[in-house]
């Protein structure tokens, strides 16, 4: 409709004032007479608690407060709750432990926090906390999933023998054991999927404010949903009402999931802001976030391919080990389950699928979504054996993929593992992929690398994904907790120009630009006259917030339906000012039309009249234009694809460079391209990222061996080429805008496509696995096993 | 102890400890937030300032040691002498420094807290080497770390910042 609608790149609204210096994160906020909390985290991943010894730290000139869980449990703060129950395979619950916000009895993990000091100065507070004294019996650790599945292992919950939280499965066994019965061929895997940290550039952080005066806390905090911490904070854990609870997430620096969850921390501040009777702020230190933000994936993983003679997919088994850590986060049972297993189809037509899953408690921080959030751990296995299938059956394999496909004619499909996909095009962007890494020249590329004494290896990745979560009556039967629709209000000003409030939350993806686009094509307003409001539970009616790729898919449905009533209120305002049927109005490029008319009104002049009602239908339509509107998905989306990467190893040293990455990609309609591709950018550098470089290691004491910025490793500019992105739209078919959603693309699609290319460099050598993340080191001792074996 | 910094042209005395670091002064006593931290040990470079004209880990640096040189943060690009409006080129200059105005023409940021380590960072690299290549883009950016761009429109807004502060990429 406008220039500025639907898949015009216009610059973001929001970039000025970060631009300037002049956003506001958490941080940067300071309030007057503002105290500094520092917490006592333990070095130890598992042990008893003895007495706390405080009376030094108390001495610290400028200590307002040193609070432990003794004081937590006085106060009848409520634990941490979970946010998704999952049932084992016998009907059983899963084993839900107590979370208390400071430790009480025993610390779980290295990191949990067991005090908090509260000092009128962040240095005084840091110098208090090292004087804590706190009585440490260690216990038996059990640090990962290896360790803790093993026999007599040391237990993190009394009640989840073998540290198992839930035994979960999905699909059909009988089905899937007739399919293996009659297999000609079957292929097997075994593999992990890496732990790894998000690592959001901008470390969490709180302010808890309470006015005594009014009974009334403020809590501004680095959130991804500042309704749903609201909701968990009145209900479960500080225990106040909503109306006494306001919590703004104001600019987020990254938040690639970690930043979903209702954190301990977020309550603490609030309530000790109580206790001192002034604000008090938290802001992590980096090497403090290592061990307190929830970290992803952390999958070992079993999977069987059936094929039949001619390389059609029979049947799939899996069976996963998911390390949960020492605590229920937020949504981590989701994570294993109905975000995992439910993918395992993949972009493929499989006749039967079995899953076991076994979500197990390690003394580790919790593991709960990471961009991406089970759908890169389903690919990632999924991917790895469809390539092994390949080569055992001595088959191509971009011809094994196409050969199992869901064809376009196959649409709505139903998977063996509960998701109808709606609608795609696989073959259209294995194509659109392969054109534009030029794979016809791939041969002519390889004799160049080699030239240079290098080796050169292509690898694929067709993928699938679940977005725009979901139908709350389908998530509620699932296990979810809450609601999953979002909300939106729209208020058109009386000179036309608008506020839109959104539930959802921009923490890097630009909704202030690309929300302003949606009403900028339905209304005709410039996105100039178009603000975004969010991440303000006083000023947003209600809202879910942003993970999973939802908000445009969901957020945006739920702006169009609060549009398309304020076009149909418009309708009879216009047809009183120019005297017509409201029948006979229609609302086209931002004006009001008698149908086959010249009569009009523009949009700005109804909303004039609606708020100077002079001239109005007073006894049958309110003055004012503003709408509320709650969408609740139908379906999750499906966006799916072709990732493809080349690399080139040198075989002397085992480091891996990533010479060429294209995608193709459907991710449904396309409102901001420019973004878009922005989007699969980040997701590709996090996915790669995972594939080569990062990795959260815990040793067998359950200390992580690489918890700062020095030794753990993510991708800088110099690790990373120019990625080639296209997009091939299929809409999807159940929301208003067709939209699918982007936000995690990249991380699931390229980390199988990245390994799958280092395979196929090495695979001349002799080598046939690699894990991830293929660091120069494991390369060079792959390649050096691999000659031994030869 | 009471110091005297020239921040952005402007001259400050403040009182701080003699362990205060530079970006907490910045931070803390000038409120000029713009100046991020990011990580603990040096890494990331969201904190990157000028000092005198050079980039600089503001969080590397004790306050007192950059008395009497002249900082400039990202609040004081936009006016610093070659950030003037109107000289970038670039649609919606306005009163951005050219850099700026390229990071935000090539989307070369979201969520926005590396950004201004980057810019800063970026001019440095521009003013040094008015034509870089995309190769000496991405190996001078080691020191600052992006988690949401995967640097794809980072090293096109520096190419394009470049050539809009005077040089022509090569």
């Amino acid at each position: 409709m406008s220039a500025q609608g639907f898949g015009a790149s216009v610059r973001r609204k929001e970039d000025r004032r970060f631009l300037l210096g002049k956003g506001q994160y958490t941080d940067d906020i300071t309030l007057p007479h503002q105290s500094y909390a520092v917490f006592v985290r333990s070095p130890h991943a598992h042990a008893n608690l003895g007495a706390i010894d405080a009376a030094k730290a108390k001495a610290v000139p400028g200590v307002l407060a040193v609070l432990t869980g003794a004081d937590v449990a006085a106060a009848g703060l409520g634990g941490i709750p979970c946010g998704w129950a999952v049932k084992s395979k016998d009907g059983s619950s899963m084993v839900e432990p107590p979370h208390p916000a400071l430790a009480q009895g025993a610390v779980r993990h290295v990191g949990d926090p067991v005090a908090m000091v509260i000092a009128d100065s962040k240095t005084a507070a840091r110098a208090a906390a090292a004087l804590v004294d706190v009585d440490y019996q260690v216990q038996p650790v059990a640090a990962s999933i290896t360790a803790a599945t093993a026999a007599d292992a040391p237990l993190v919950w009394p009640d989840a023998k073998g540290n198992v939280c839930f035994d979960w499965h999905l699909g059909d066994p009988a089905s899937t054991d007739a399919a293996f019965a009659k297999a000609k061929h079957v292929v097997e895997i075994e593999l992990t999927n890496s732990r790894v940290a998000p690592n959001a550039m901008e470390p969490r952080a709180a302010i808890g404010h309470y006015d005594a005066a009014n009974d009334h806390t403020t809590l501004y905090t680095t959130s991804q949903n500042p309704h749903l911490i609201r909701l968990l904070m009145g209900a479960f854990t500080l225990k106040v009402p909503e109306h006494k609870l306001r919590v703004v997430a104001p600019d987020v620096g990254g938040g690639f999931g970690s930043k979903i969850y209702h954190y301990a921390e977020e309550l603490l501040v609030a309530w000790a802001s109580r206790v001192v009777g002034r604000p008090v702020k938290w802001t992590s230190d980096r090497m403090e976030a290592f061990v307190s933000d929830a970290h992803g994936r952390d999958h070992i993983s079993k999977a069987q391919l059936a094929l039949d003679a001619n390389g059609k997919f029979l049947g799939l088994r899996v069976a996963t080990l998911a390390n949960i850590g020492a605590y229920l986060s937020t949504f981590a049972p989701a994570i294993p389950t109905y975000l995992y297993a439910t993918l395992l189809s993949g972009p493929y037509d499989f006749p039967a699928i079995y899953a076991e899953v076994k979500a197990i408690f390690t003394h580790t921080v919790a593991v709960d979504a990471y961009r991406g959030a089970g759908r890169p751990e389903a690919t990632y296995l999924l991917e790895r054996l469809v390539d092994k299938a390949a080569r055992q059956l001595g088959i191509d394999r971009i011809e094994l993929r196409r050969k199992n496909l869901i064809r376009t004619d196959q649409f709505p499909y139903q998977t063996q593992v509960a998701l109808a996909y709606d609608i795609g095009n696989y073959q259209a962007t294995l194509d659109m992929a392969l054109a534009s890494i030029d794979h016809a020249g791939y041969d002519k590329r390889k004799q160049a690398t080699e030239a240079k004494g290098k080796l050169r290896g292509f690898g694929i990745s067709t993928y699938i994904e679940a977005c725009g979560i979901a139908p709350s009556a389908l998530v509620g039967a699932l296990g979810a907790r809450a609601g999953l629709y979002e909300a939106a209000t729209v208020r058109v000003h009386p000179t036309g120009s608008v506020s839109v409030f959104t539930g959802t939350h921009s923490h890097g993806q630009g909704h202030e630009t690309t929300f302003a686009q949606i009403i900028s094509e339905k209304l005709g307003v410039p996105v100039e006259n178009v603000e975004v409001v969010h991440g303000d539970t006083d000023r947003i009616p209600f809202g879910m917030g942003t993970y999973g790729s939802r908000s445009a898919a969901v957020g945006g449905s739920a702006i169009v339906k609060a549009i398309d009533k304020i076009v149909e209120k418009g309708k009879k305002i216009a047809a009183h000012l120019l005297e017509a049927s409201a029948a006979d109005v229609e609302f086209v490029d931002g004006k009001y039309r008698v149908v086959g008319t010249d009569r009009a009104k523009a949009f700005g002049e109804v909303a004039f009249a609606a708020y100077v009602p002079h001239n109005y239908p007073i006894e049958t339509v309110e003055p004012g234009l503003e709408e509320n509107a709650f969408y609740d998905p139908k379906n999750f989306t499906f966006p799916g694809g072709t990732h493809l990467v080349e690399v080139e190893v040198d075989p002397e040293t085992g480091v891996v460079e990533i010479a060429e990455v294209a995608i193709a990609d459907d991710v449904g309609v396309v409102i901001n391209p420019m973004i878009v591709d922005g989007q699969a950018h980040g997701g590709l550098a996090q996915g790669i990222g995972q594939a080569l470089l990062e990795e959260a290691v815990y040793d067998a004491d359950g200390q992580l061996v690489n918890g700062s910025y020095l030794n753990y490793v993510m991708p800088r500019a110099a690790d990373l080429p120019f990625f080639k992105v296209g997009n091939h739209v299929t809409a999807c078919t159940h929301n208003p805008l067709g939209i699918k959603g982007v936000g995690e693309t990249g991380a699931i699609g390229v980390p199988p496509a990245v390994i799958n290319a280092v395979i196929d460099a090495l695979a001349p050598l002799g080598v046939t696995d690699i894990s991830m993340p293929a660091t120069p080191e494991k390369v060079w001792r792959a390649i050096q096993a691999a000659k031994k074996g030869a | 102890m009471a110091i005297t910094l020239r921040v952005n042209r402007q001259a400050h005395t403040v009182d701080c400890a003699p362990n205060t670091l530079l970006v907490d002064v910045l931070r803390e006593k000038l409120r000029l937030t713009g100046t991020h931290v990011g990580c603990d040990t040096s890494q990331c470079g969201a904190c990157t300032v000028h000092v005198d004209g050079r980039s600089v880990k503001s969080c590397t640096m004790l306050a007192v040691e950059a008395a009497d040189a002249e900082i400039t943060t990202i609040e004081g690009l936009a006016s610093s002498a070659d950030g003037s409006s109107g000289r970038s080129g670039l649609a919606d200059g306005g009163n951005l420094h050219p850099m700026q105005a390229a990071f935000q023409e090539c989307h070369g940021l979201q969520c926005g807290f590396c950004t201004p380590g980057m810019v800063m960072s970026a001019t440095d690299l521009c003013r040094r080497n008015p034509k870089p290549t995309e190769h000496e883009v991405r190996h001078w950016l080691e020191g600052n770390l992006c988690r949401c761009t995967g640097y794809h429109n980072i090293v096109k807004a520096v190419l394009a910042g470049a050539e809009a502060m005077g040089g022509k990429a090569k």
